[in-house]
């Protein structure tokens, strides 16, 4: 029974998360537990990832209910690389915290609602059914909210508060949505969708349904007129919350939004041009908004925004090499973005400060951690041996082929942009001869933490940096993969083929 | 809200809702009713004690953290979820019966174990809300 | 009845929209009751409302014989109020935490975190 490993990256987490919550009050045990616990899930994504890689997609139907009826689990080359994505970045993120979340916040049950949201994305990528999707969606949320609240800072308080109420719209949004489906098809499973949605006559109310879906996944992918939760939350929690968050919820609306809109509807010249016309507001918006900040885990949390525009420009033009190059980032992002904000934290442990303009002397201070952070930073702008340059190369050229131009202008001025604001950060927090900051008292400077938790907070970065360099130098392989990803969601057969067992 | 009435009544109702509680968890494979209606009533048995009696004594009778039965519940559901991928090889929360008919209990399958664990969450997961919401006034 | 029902499924989202645009936290948490209502409502509603027997097929035959009605509806309401039910109750701890620790009600006042720095 191969099949049964599709469910098996959910049933690490959870078994993971319930030995978490006995463990509530013993924080020692906690960080062990949870360092090998997303070990032992990663070798089981990778185990999950090769055996789709060589034999194709999988699917397994929750309590032997045959297929249109039953909740379907499917892992096809898509959800595979993302649940290994996850995984990866599970780990970093889970020693990471070890290393720097502090005591007191991890008291509240930090590692095992932190399981449950891994729990919850890989939930999102494996499933076949859209209630389920929904249902993993609210796990995600809430858990995400508890992880932001934790330590009840007023700032935390007051970015939950938009956080909560914006993504509790878009969730009801998505419900609407399915509602809406569910009485136009009498059906819930994906792959049975893709040809009852096809069969409906009423075109007007499923063009309606399809934007209401594009509504919800929007507001949690952080697209265009509906971002403005993002950068009101993200740099409130701690670092290691930041780099989760920043890491793959977003990703986890654009996976929705590529899923829905190449599976279940077809997209029509009108709903391209929303998704480019919003693609490119998003580039633009999320561009500005990062020039004239100056807390750093602000200007991440615009360029967060700002580098989902290219996924979504890669879907709206829906060719199988612009969905190829969307997919490419999508990989990139996930590793880049984590990354980032793990060094964000590192930073701050450092020198006590998120403000650009305040800090200084990083290089002359700390010239090995700069050249490494220096990796994540060069990836994101797409120097051109480096992991961001491939997938904007493929979504320009593609633009060039559909004569989108102002796709690719808005491209290009985005590309442009980061790397003035990179370059700005460099100057400013790595070579400016900056002031003295005032000593912080009780705060839990770097250099004063046992050597295991300076271990614990930079091998992470030293891995996901690693797999960056693998994503630029080793792209060849990584194009490979994303074209066969983009394959299989453009002609969806293989996908309905397994799911219906025809 | 100390009447006397209330205090008295309270004390009867309290076992009373609780078997009524387990009545209802059991009737719920073929009738409505279930683990999560089930854990309902039997929390609102409690917050019924918590209002006659103060939060105090209410959690002198149950003794231990009402947080501990969230992941026992989770645990049993989890298992039950799980078991026929140990024992069958068949999908997750396929599921499972004991062929024989038992007297009293009737026929015994895994999903009566799911509504268990769901039926001790939901009533933790409830008894941990409203204490702290209570306790914070 | 399908009319009365599309008119307060209407009435539930327009009122939970104007609540949700209000300034104060109480009722946005007040306007986010009422849209999950109307979003619970709406499947129900669009589940078709048929009355019928439960879709069970008797033992001795093969296929359905009279009117039955959609059960998946109702799960599906069932799973919705259960999450609903967690999402509030956090959102009034959540609202309870802010007011005391911003001291206001006012979501106009709660702009710190979005504020250039």
């Amino acid at each position: 029974m191969i099949e049964q490993l599709v469910i098996y990256p959910l049933i690490t987490q959870m078994l993971l998360a319930i030995v978490l919550m006995f463990f509530w009050s013993r924080i020692r045990w906690q960080r062990v537990v949870s360092i090998f616990g997303s070990l032992i899930n990663l070798g089981v994504a990778i185990w999950l990832f090769v055996t789709v890689w060589q034999g194709g997609t999988l699917s397994i139907q929750a309590g032997n209910w045959e297929a249109p009826f039953g909740i379907t689990f499917v892992a096809d080359t898509f959800a595979a690389t993302l649940v290994l994505l996850t995984a990866i970045a599970g780990v970093a993120v889970s020693s990471f915290s070890a290393g720097s979340v502090i005591p007191a916040r991890l008291k509240f049950g930090f590692f095992p609602i932190f399981h449950f949201l891994l729990l919850g994305l890989n939930g999102a990528f494996l499933t076949g059914d859209i209630f389920n999707l929904y249902v993993w969606f609210e796990i995600i949320i809430i858990t995400s909210f508890v992880l932001l609240t934790i330590g009840g800072e007023k700032a935390q308080l007051e970015g939950a508060v938009k956080y909560f109420t914006l993504n509790i719209l878009a969730s009801i949004v998505f419900l609407t949505a399915i509602a809406v489906l569910y009485g136009l098809t009498g059906s819930l499973n994906m792959a049975d969708l893709a040809s009852k949605v096809a069969a409906v006559e009423n075109r007007t109310l499923v063009q309606v349904n399809a934007l209401l879906f594009l509504v919800g996944f929007g507001i949690k992918s952080a697209l265009f007129p509906l971002y403005f939760w993002l950068p009101a939350s993200y740099h409130t929690p701690p670092s290691a919350v930041s780099a989760i968050f920043g890491g793959l919820l977003t990703k986890v609306g654009v996976y929705a939004l590529i899923r829905v809109f190449t599976l279940i509807f077809e997209v029509d010249p009108f709903l391209q041009n929303v998704l480019l016309a919003v693609a490119v507001l998003t580039l633009f918006s999320g561009a500005v908004g990062a020039i004239v900040q100056n807390n750093i885990r602000k200007i991440f949390s615009y360029l967060v925004i700002c580098h989902i525009g290219y996924m979504i420009a890669g879907l709206g033009m829906m060719t199988e090499m612009a969905i190829a190059g969307a997919i490419f980032y999508l990989i990139h992002d996930i590793m880049v973005k984590t990354n980032l904000f793990m060094m964000s934290g590192v930073i701050y442990k450092i020198k006590a400060n998120h403000n650009i303009r305040k800090l200084g002397d990083f290089y002359a201070d700390h010239p090995k951690l700069s050249l490494l952070f220096a990796i994540p930073l060069f990836s994101l702008v797409g120097i051109p041996p480096l992991s961001g340059f491939w997938p904007k190369l493929s979504l320009i050229s593609e633009g060039w082929f559909t004569e989108n131009f102002i796709v690719i202008g808005a491209i290009i001025f985005a590309s442009f942009i980061t790397l003035v604001v990179i370059i700005k950060l460099w100057g400013e927090v790595f070579w400016k001869t900056g002031e003295k900051l005032p000593e912080v008292r009780n705060f839990p400077y770097f250099n004063k933490l046992t050597n295991i938790k300076k271990t614990q907070m930079l091998a992470p970065i030293i891995l996901l940096s690693i797999v960056s360099l693998y994503l630029g130098f080793g792209a060849g392989n990584i194009q490979n993969l994303a074209e066969r990803i983009a394959f299989e969601l453009m002609d969806n057969q293989e996908y309905i083929n397994t799911v219906l067992s025809k | 809200m100390k009447t006397i009435i209330l205090r008295t009544a309270s004390n009867y109702m309290l076992p009373l809702l609780l078997v009524f509680s387990v009545f209802i968890l059991l009737r719920g494979h073929y009738l409505p009713g279930g683990g999560f209606v089930g854990g309902l009533i039997a929390s609102i048995a409690f917050v019924l004690h918590a209002f006659a009696n103060g939060l105090g004594d209410t959690r002198q009778l149950i003794r231990f953290h009402p947080g501990f039965l969230m992941p026992t519940g989770l645990t049993v559901s989890f298992l039950s979820g799980v078991s026929p991928i140990i024992f069958a090889g068949k999908p997750l929360m396929t599921g499972l019966w004991y062929p024989h008919h038992l007297p009293i209990v009737g026929n015994l399958g895994s999903a009566l174990f799911f509504d268990i664990g769901v039926y001790l969450v939901v009533l933790g997961v409830t008894l941990t809300i409203i204490f702290t919401i209570s306790e914070s006034v | 009845m399908e009319v009365l029902l599309a008119i307060m499924v209407g009435t539930l989202y327009a009122s939970g929209i104007y609540m949700i645009l209000r300034r104060s936290l109480v009722k946005l948490i007040i306007g986010i009751i009422l849209l999950g209502n109307g979003a619970n409502l709406l499947i129900f509603l669009l589940g078709r409302i048929a009355k019928g027997s439960p879709p069970i097929i008797p033992g001795d035959s093969k296929v359905f014989l009279e009117a039955y009605s959609d059960p998946l509806p109702q799960a599906l309401i069932l799973t919705a109020i259960v999450i609903s039910f967690g999402l509030q109750s956090f959102a009034i701890v959540l609202v309870k935490r802010a007011h005391k620790v911003v001291k206001t009600d006012d979501l106009d006042e709660m702009n710190a975190t979005d504020e250039y720095s």
